[in-house]
Parts: C-alpha cells; structure tokens; sequence
C-alpha cells in the first residue's frame, strides 16, 4: 500500500476507535495521537518529497500509486503529490492539530462531534492526495456533509439557518461541479478519470467555454468567490471554535486547490479566455470583503468577511495565470489557512471566556488576558501583512506576479487588489484598539482567566507556523513554484 | 566585516528574548539587558563605521561593501528579495546616528520609563524598533528597505500605541500606522512599477548611472509622464508618509502621545528621516531619470516646511511644538535633495540633506529628552503649566538652550553648519527659494525660543511640588548629546558623504551665513521680548487675527479633513452600503431563491399527499382525458 493513503487510514482509524470509545479520556487520547500521528505524517512527507526532488525526480507527481476501483467508468483510486498538496496536506494536518487541542473541553457529545471531526479530516485529506476526478469529488463530498451537523448541532446563534444555507450553497456548487467533471471526462476521450491522463489529452474549445466556467464557479462557491461567499459569515459565525478553524483553515482551501488543479490545469484554453470575468469578480472579492469587515461588530463576522477578502485573493492570484502569482496564490492559501484558524481559535477562547463576540461590549482585554490578547495582536499582524509573519510574504508575491501582466486591465486589478493592504489594517487595528486596549467595558471581565495549557498549546502550534513561513519562505516557495511548471506547459501549449 | 550581522542580530535577538521571557525578569533586569546589548550594537556599529571609512579609497571613492548578501524568497528569473548588509558611506553614517541616539534613549528610559507597567515590554520594542531602522538604512535592495519600512511602522505603532489604557494613545497609534500604511501603498506600487520596468530591485543596479537599466520603460508615458518618473513619485508618496510631509504629516504630531524617549529616537531623529534617507538612496535616479520629480520634491519639502513652522508658533503643547519643528526641519532636507544635482558642488544639496539629518537627529533627539525631563517633573505637556524653570532644572536648561541655538542656526553649533549649506544650496537653485528658506530659518529661530523662553524664563506657574533636575540616568545622555550638538559642525561631513562619493571640502558662504545668523539673531530677540517676562504683544497680535490664529492652531483643520473622509465618506458612505448590500441584497437574492422554492413546495405538496382516492381520481380523470382525446382525433 501507498503511504499516501495513511492519511486516509489514520483518520479511519481514529473514527473506528472513536465509535468503542467510552469515556472522555479514551477520545482525547484517540484524538490526540491521531492527530499528532497525522502531523507527523506531514512533515514527513514533506522532507521526503522535498529529498526526491533534490535528488532530481521531475515527475508532475510522486509516489504515485493506483487500484482500479470501478473499471466501466475508468475511476481508479490513485493517489500522488506534487509540492502544492504537499504544502496543503501540511496545511490541513496542522489545523486538525491544533484543531482537536481546541476542542479539548467540548461539553455537548464529545464522541458524536470528534466522530463527525474525523469523517471532515477524512474528506479533506483524501481530497489533496487523489489525483483521480471522481476520487476527489467524492472526497470533497465527504468533507461537506459533516459540516452541516456539526454547525447545526455544535453551533451557536442562528445555527439551523447557518447550516442549512452553508450546505445548500455548497452542495449547490457541487452540483455544477458534477456536471463539469462530466464535461470533462466525456468531452477529453471518456477513456480516464486520471487528472495527468486527462492532461495529455485535448478537450475542444467550445465544450471547454462550457465546462470550464461550471467548474471554476463549482469551486468558487467554497473558495468564497463573489457572488456566492454569503455562506461564509453566517457559517463562521455560527460554527463552533474547531469547526471555523477547520472550515476556513482548510476547507475553502478546497476550493482554490480544485480550480486550479481541475478547471485551469485541464481547460487552460478557457482559462485564458474566460479569466477575465472571473478577475472582475475576485477583484470585487478583495476590496468588498475588507471594506464589509470595517463596519462589522461581531469578531466572527469581522474574519469571515475578512477571508472573504483573502481568500478573494487566492483566486484572483491563480487567475494570473503565470507561476509568480499562482506560487503567491497557494503561499497565501496556506498563510491564510493558519492565520484565519488562529484568529478563529482566539476567538473562540475570548467568546468562552466573555460570552459574548461583540466588540462594543469588550474592551481593555489585554491586561486582563495578556496572553491571548499578545497572541490576538500577532495574528492581526500576520493578517495586515507584517514582514516576518506569512501573509506578507504570499501577498508580495501574488502581487509582483500579478504585475508582470502589461496590459491596462490586470493593472488597474492589480492596483485595486493591493489597496486592499490599507484597508485590512483598518479593519484590524480598529478591532485590536476596541477589543483589547482601552478601559475595561464590562466589570465582570475582571475575573476572566488566561489561556490554558491546552489553548496556549494550539495557539503556538500555529503562531510558530506562521511565523516560521514568515521569516524562511524560500523552501515552500521554490517547492511550490517548482511544481507549477506542468500547469505552466499547458498553458503556454 | 562579516561581525556586521551582529549589528541586526543583537537587537533582534534582544527582542525576541525580552518579549518571550521579559516578564518573567526583573523590570530592571530587563532593562539592563536591553541597554547593555544596544551598546555592544552601538559600538560594533562605531567599530564599523571607524574601518569603513579608514579604508583605502578606489578611485576616489569609500567602496560599497556587501559583508552579508542572502535570497530570501524568489519571485521571478530576476525578481527575487535578497537579504543582506550594504555599507556606503551613508548607510554606515545612519548606523552610527541610530545606534547613538537609540543607546542614549536606552540609557535614558532607565530613569524616564523607571516603575511603569510594562517596562520590560517597552524595552522590547525599543529593541526591535532599532533592528528594523538599523535593517532599513543597510539594505542593498529596494524590498529589503520596503520590509523594515513596515517594521518600522509597526514598532513606531506598538511604541505610540505603549500605554494602551489611554484612549488618544490608542487613536495615535492606529492613526499613524494607517497613514503610513496608506503612503506604503504607493511606496509597493512604485516598487512593483519601477520592478518590472527594470527587472531589478538592487539598489546597486538601480544607481549604477547604466541607462540600459531603464531602456524598458523607455517611450512609456502614464498621462504625460514617464513611467519611471511615475514609479519615482509613487515611491517619494512611501517616503513622504514616514517622514510626515503634507498632506500625508498628520500623524506625527499624535504620535507624540507615546512616551517621550520614543518621541525622541523615532519620531524626531530616525524613523522620521527614513523618507530623506529612501530618496537620498535613490538620489541618482531621480536626478538621471526624473529631474522634475525631484523638484517636486523640493517644492513639497519646502511648502510642509513652511506650513509646519507656522503651525509650530502658535501650539501649547511642548511636544507638539518640537513635533512640528521636526516636520519642518525634514521639510529642509527634502528641499535640499530637491535642488541638489549630481557631482562636486552640484552635488552640495546632497550633502547638506545627509549633514542636516546627521545634526539634526542630535539635537533634536535632545530636546525631545530635554521636554521629557520636564514633563518627567512637571507632569503636564502644556507650555502654560511651566516658566521659570532654569532655577530648578540648570543641567535641563544649558543643554536645551545648547539645542536651540543649534537648531536656529548660531554659529559654532552643529545646525548652523548643516542648515547653512542647505540655504546656500537653495540660493544657488534661485533666489526666490533661498529667501524663502531663510525666511523659514527665521521662524524656526522664533517659536524654538518662544519655546525656551515660556519654559525657562516667563512667569513661574504654581507648582503643586517643587520641580527638580531630573535624576543622573537622564541627564547624562542630555550632556552627551549636547556635547556632540556642539562638537558636530566641525565633522569634514564632506569627507565622507556627498552626491557622487568624492571629497567634497565644505565652504561656507559667508554671505548666505551672514545672513542666515542675522535673521536668526532678530528672531531671537522678538522671542525674548515676547516671551522672557510679561508681555502682552502675543496676545494682542493674536487677537488682532483671531481667525488666522485659530486656524494655525488647528493646524489648518487638515486633521478635520481626513476625519471627513475617513469617517463621513468611507466608514458611512462606502462600508456601511456595502455591507448593506451584502446582507440584503446578495443575501436576499439567495434567501429569496430559497423563499420561492419553499414556497413553490409548499404549493405543490398536494400532490403527494398520500390518499389513494385522491390518486385514483387523478389518474382515472387522466385515463379519461387521454381516451377523449384519442376518440376527438
């Protein structure tokens, strides 16, 4: 077997382990080391993929593995890495981490909620190791359903309303998904569902206008692409702590990650044609979602349209199409990742400890909680862009890339996109000013404890991620531009 | 000259120490900390400057020197972020004014910052405040500059922002981070623009004085301009945000709600000038690629210079005064850039600018020390609440008095050198512009020692406890400083900077400087009668123009105008619509789809209702229909 496929197993694992469990001990140890049994798989993997590569293996994909699975429609099981799932597959293992630490002490049917947890990790995992169409839709589909219950039941506020519109709008997106994988594989030969097979072959134009557009909106809708992005902020808001983290940190990752491996790899004709249309659209992502978190007061809202702004990014950065932009576009989903599951975990801390996620009831937090206030700081600064923390380093180089494009059009995007850089620092300060300076608001905030062991662990996990992309960028980026190269032949072709 | 990296190293390393394990320490144990590793910084920084500069020169010329020289993330073939140390002769200067100033801060804020909450936070922040200024003035590449500039701006942010109980603190801090954050934006687009134009972002490829460098952008005009020349002027916009010219200058006189010693080593003596030091760096490609650009510069220096000097006569707060004194003291350097050339004596604005910011950043580092001991006694910022106060403070006095003669320009101190190379400077570029200059000198001369005066002399306010010299930790960086305000003129400064590295001997022209003392002289003399004993001229003056005075003393309601359009236009007019529209326009269209499908179930739902009467009839009804309509055709 593949060790790829142990990122699917141990997940297995865990959720068959979870379902004889019988007390709250037994689920934080199967949690735990799965999780940190995952972590590690990930960083192993890591330095294996980065030990072939300098050991001169060029293939598109490593460690390859395939089983047919069901031979009429040529759908296979077979699993591969190149550098951008394995940054992603890093990504997502280190939010499950930090994720299971979060929910440490989750009160309401712990075993119901990690079971569902798992089944989302599985999803998530198979999804950036499947290199087969219909493998990874079902694995993306895999990823969805849970979300519903664990919003709906685990939530808090308006959770029915937020988990019904979040599953009908994503499944809504599936649905063309669906039909433009068809296109795909029936207008490319009908002879395989492999992504690298279907590469080679050649889908005429007229069907790729079609297709392509389908595909790409299909994805969208979960990479919060204007105008299906009202999912997010009442999905976050309602979600709980793990969930949000989960939810932004990896899930709309997702959605970047599908629109370029599936709708640009396999169509680039259409990409070129049609990316302007969808440029506009996430150009409007990036400076709608920072100016709609200005006026915000609830601290989710403020981060879901926030990510709306980001995440706008990610897509407006692979429309690019060139490497420069696109490496920018997966350095930010990855930056992103971990800044909004850090943002989402502080969050989710405050909120248990005031009971409350609007900012004008809070304020002069940071003497009281110093330690999540600090680590609150830092992820705002991460957030607006500060040099040395992640999200400057994946922001310059979307929009250097971006700005190698000559013409007038992707100028002027550009230009819009980067005031984005002053906008966030709006949004951000104004939330750090209100929330943890100042004089303290509300006299029973006096008596609120710091972070424990537990929460601090989480946190650093992620800060130190962060932070660690922030200042030696250079592996990840070459790693990640260097398996662009395949997207770039066919696009050039 | 690799041990250059402990000049970064050092303060970075102190910062990440003190803010991991700070609270745990001592508060004084901290601070110790931090004050001992920026002076091995401060001497490894003179160490450098002493071999850089006794070096052997290559034709003529001090060599660029790159001890350090890394990548650190890859863009393009030939886009990519080097990191790395550059030494020219400027660069080596600004580390020995940074390290000199932020040692004298340190030493200073054991007394001044002694007892407050969170000392050992703000001595973290210092630390990390003089790695990023100390990274900026090194680096060899345009986005190296650009990523200390954010960090500066964030370390001038969390510093402005140190007592974050107080609510205008907090204002400031968030004020001057966005502010600079807006002229950042042009700063990256000019760096984008002048990037891809070039394929470089090496300072050293960019000043190399190679025009092929620029045959890419060549015929590219943007509404008249050349491209370069537009890049240029984006990047001045970066420039202009740190170092507070109009319009982008409100932030700095806010930033003065932070503590004093901060005042003094970042908003009056580095951080502030790293707009001058952007434009010094790419002095020679303003001059070859867009002479009108630098121009514009000149005019922009001298019209905040102007503007900020006027504002400066009529405010109360000390700080605020000495706030405005540096916005027009930069507004100086900038003019000096803005009409120097390129070479030898057309080269003389060049030095002057980096003479000046040299000067400058001791003096006025001194006064901002000096305020801060009286503010430390006096507890209040406002001029009203002080007078007489040379009796009680003799140390405080002399050397304030030491700055002020400094910064008017009386001979032999440092300001009279610096400031007359750049009036000779300005004269030479045209007379109208030198007049001008001078007539600003003049101004400055007059609120610094309406400043003095109201402090020193005037009528002693009531005091509620005896003011006292402040303690030994304060006023010895007070005697030091002074002493180098007094000794700093006489630095062969041409020696060592000037537009095209050659020697450049330093004249003074006894004219320009006649004139200059004069003027400085007279202005002295209308501050001393106004303001040494009662007088009630200021008074008179000011309500014979009560509007004019209003005016100035709200700054020319600039602040009110941003607040506009901050306020009533984007947070009201913009945001608020939006997110409006997201709630019930996108959202409603998508809760109305579900609404009508609901709705549509709802109707149909009869369908499926279960009865087999209901059913039968239906389809007996259909079988009848069809039948009929076979039997009619």
């Amino acid at each position: 077997m593949n060790f790829l496929s142990l990122f699917v197993l141990i997940p297995v694992l865990m959720l068959g382990a979870l379902l004889i469990s019988s007390n709250i001990k037994q689920i934080r140890t199967i949690c735990a080391t799965g999780a940190s049994l995952l972590l590690l798989l990930a960083i192993t993997l890591t330095s294996l993929y980065l030990g072939e590569r300098s050991l001169g293996n060029t293939a598109d994909m490593l460690f390859k593995a395939s089983s047919t699975w069901y031979a009429p429609l040529h759908i296979h099981y077979s699993v591969g890495v190149d550098g951008i799932s394995v940054a992603m597959l890093l990504l997502s293992s280190i939010i499950v981490f930090t994720g299971i630490f979060t929910s440490w002490k989750i009160e309401l049917l712990p075993k119901e909620y990690f079971i569902w947890f798992c089944l989302l990790s599985i999803g998530v995992f198979g999804f950036f190791i499947s290199t087969d169409l219909f493998t990874m839709f079902m694995f993306y589909e895999i990823a969805l359903i849970p979300m519903y219950l664990l919003i709906g039941v685990w939530g808090t506020g308006k959770k029915e309303y937020a988990a019904m519109k979040l599953t009908l709008m994503l499944m809504g997106g599936s649905a063309l998904l669906l039909v433009g994988i068809l296109g795909i594989y029936f207008n490319a030969g009908g002879s395989s569902m492999n992504i690298l097979e279907i590469a080679q072959q050649y889908i005429p134009v007229e069907m790729q206008r079609w297709f392509f557009p389908l595909t790409f909106i299909g994805f969208g809708v979960l990479g919060a692409l204007f105008p299906f992005h009202t999912w997010s902020p009442d999905g976050h808001a309602s979600a709980p702590t793990a969930v949000s983290m989960l939810h932004a940190g990896v899930l709309m990752k997702l959605g970047g990650y599908g629109c370029f491996r599936v709708a640009i790899y396999l169509m680039p004709e259409a990409a070129h044609e049609l990316a302007w249309i969808f440029i506009l659209l996430t150009g409007i992502s990036v400076v709608y979602g920072a100016y709609s978190a200005i006026v915000q007061t609830d601290l989710k809202y403020i981060n879901a349209y926030s990510s709306v702004s980001h995440c706008g990014l990610v897509l407006f950065a692979i429309l690019m199409l060139n490497q420069t932009a696109m490496t920018g576009a997966v350095m930010q989903m990855l930056s992103h990742g971990l800044m909004t599951a850090l943002f989402f975990a502080l969050i989710g801390m405050i909120y248990g400890r005031t009971h409350t996620r609007d900012i004008r009831e809070m304020g002069g937090l940071m003497k009281i909680i110093p330690f999540l206030g600090v680590c609150y700081v830092i992820a705002g600064l991460a957030s607006l862009g500060l040099p040395g923390l992640s999200g400057f380093v994946a922001e310059m180089t979307i929009f250097v890339g971006s700005f190698q494009h000559a013409d007038l059009f992707h100028r002027v995007m550009t230009i819009i996109a980067c005031t984005s850089i002053v906008i966030t620092a709006v949004y951000i300060l104004r939330v750090v000013g209100k929330l943890l300076y100042g004089k303290v608001v509300n006299e029973h905030h006096f008596q609120l404890t710091d972070a424990v062991w537990y929460e601090r662990f989480a946190v650093i996990v992620l800060i130190i991620a962060i932070a660690g992309i922030g200042l030696a960028p250079l592996w990840l980026s070459d790693m990640i531009r260097d398996s662009f190269s395949g997207l770039m032949t066919a696009l050039i072709k | 000259m690799e041990y250059t990296i402990l000049i970064l190293l050092l303060p970075m390393l102190t910062f990440v120490g003190l803010g991991l394990f700070g609270m745990k320490l001592r508060p004084n144990t901290a601070s110790y900390i931090g004050s001992l590793s920026l002076a091995i910084t401060t001497l490894l920084a003179y160490t450098t400057a002493g071999f850089y500069f006794t070096m052997p020169r290559i034709d003529g010329i001090f060599a660029r020197q790159l001890p350090v020289h890394f990548e650190w993330l890859h863009f393009t073939e030939t886009l990519h972020i080097d990191l790395g140390i550059l030494l020219d002769p400027i660069s080596v200067m600004m580390l020995v004014v940074i390290t000199t100033v932020s040692l004298m801060v340190h030493i200073y804020s054991l007394g001044y910052m002694k007892g407050e909450r969170g000392f050992q936070r703000y001595y973290a922040f210092l630390s990390l405040f003089t790695f990023s200024m100390l990274g900026l003035v090194v680096a060899p590449n345009i986005f190296q500059m650009y990523i200390f500039w954010e960090l500066v701006g964030v370390s001038s942010y969390l510093l402005i922002g140190f007592y974050y109980t107080k609510p205008a603190a907090i204002a400031a801090s968030k004020k001057a981070f966005i502010v600079t954050r807006f002229a950042d934006l042009g700063f990256l687009l000019g760096i984008l623009l002048l990037s891809y134009f070039t394929q470089t972002f090496d300072f050293e490829a960019l000043t190399s004085g190679n025009s092929a460098i620029f045959a890419g952008a060549a015929g590219v005009t943007f509404l008249g301009g050349s491209v370069i020349s537009w890049a240029l002027v984006l990047i001045f916009i970066g420039g202009a945000g740190k170092s507070a010219m109009f319009p982008l200058h409100i932030w700095l006189p806010d930033a003065m709600e932070g503590p004093t010693p901060v005042s003094a080593l970042i908003h009056a003596a580095t951080m502030v000038v790293a707009g001058v030091y952007l434009v010094a760096r790419l002095f020679p490609v303003y001059v070859s690629a867009a002479p009108d650009v630098l121009i514009g510069i000149g005019y922009v220096g001298a019209f905040t210079s102007l503007y900020a000097a006027v504002v400066a006569c009529v405010q109360t707060d000390i700080k605020r005064v000495l706030a405005f004194s540096t916005i027009s003291q930069i507004g100086f350097m900038m003019v000096a850039l803005g009409v120097s050339g390129m070479g030898g004596h057309q080269g003389l604005g060049y030095m002057a600018s980096m003479f000046h910011l040299f000067t400058h950043a001791m003096f006025k580092a001194l006064l901002f020390l000096c305020a801060g001991a009286i503010i430390h006694t006096i507890g209040s910022n406002e001029m009203s609440h002080m007078g007489g106060l040379r009796k009680y403070m003799p140390y405080t006095h002399i050397t304030f008095l030491i700055a002020c003669l400094a910064i008017s320009g009386i001979p032999p101190f440092s300001g009279f050198f610096s400031k007359d190379e750049i009036l000779t400077a300005a004269f030479e570029f045209h007379p109208n512009f030198g007049i001008l200059m001078s007539f600003i000198a003049g101004l400055t001369a007059f609120y610094m020692f309406r400043l003095y005066y109201n402090i020193f002399w005037g009528t002693p306010a009531t005091h509620e406890h005896t003011p006292h010299e402040a303690p030994k930790s304060m006023t010895i960086p007070l005697m030091i400083l002074a002493g180098i305000t007094v000794l700093a003129g006489f630095i062969p400064f041409g020696h060592f900077v000037s537009s095209d590295g050659l020697v450049y001997n330093i004249h003074l022209n006894w004219g320009v400087a006649t004139a200059s003392i004069v003027i400085a002289l007279i202005a002295i003399g209308v501050a001393a009668f106004f303001y040494k004993s009662r007088c009630d001229i200021p008074d008179r003056l000011m309500h014979m123009y009560p509007q004019f005075h209003k005016a100035a003393y709200h700054r020319f309601y600039i602040d009110e105008f941003y607040l506009f359009i901050t306020k009533r236009i984007i947070f009201n007019c913009v945001s608020r619509p939006i997110a409006w529209f997201d709630r019930h326009i996108i959202d409603g269209a998508l809760n109305g789809m579900a609404y009508v499908s609901q709705r549509i179930s709802y109707a149909i739902r009869g369908f499926q209702s279960g009865q087999i009467q209901q059913y039968a009839f239906v389809f007996l009804l259909g079988t009848l229909l069809i039948v009929l309509l076979v039997v009619l055709i």
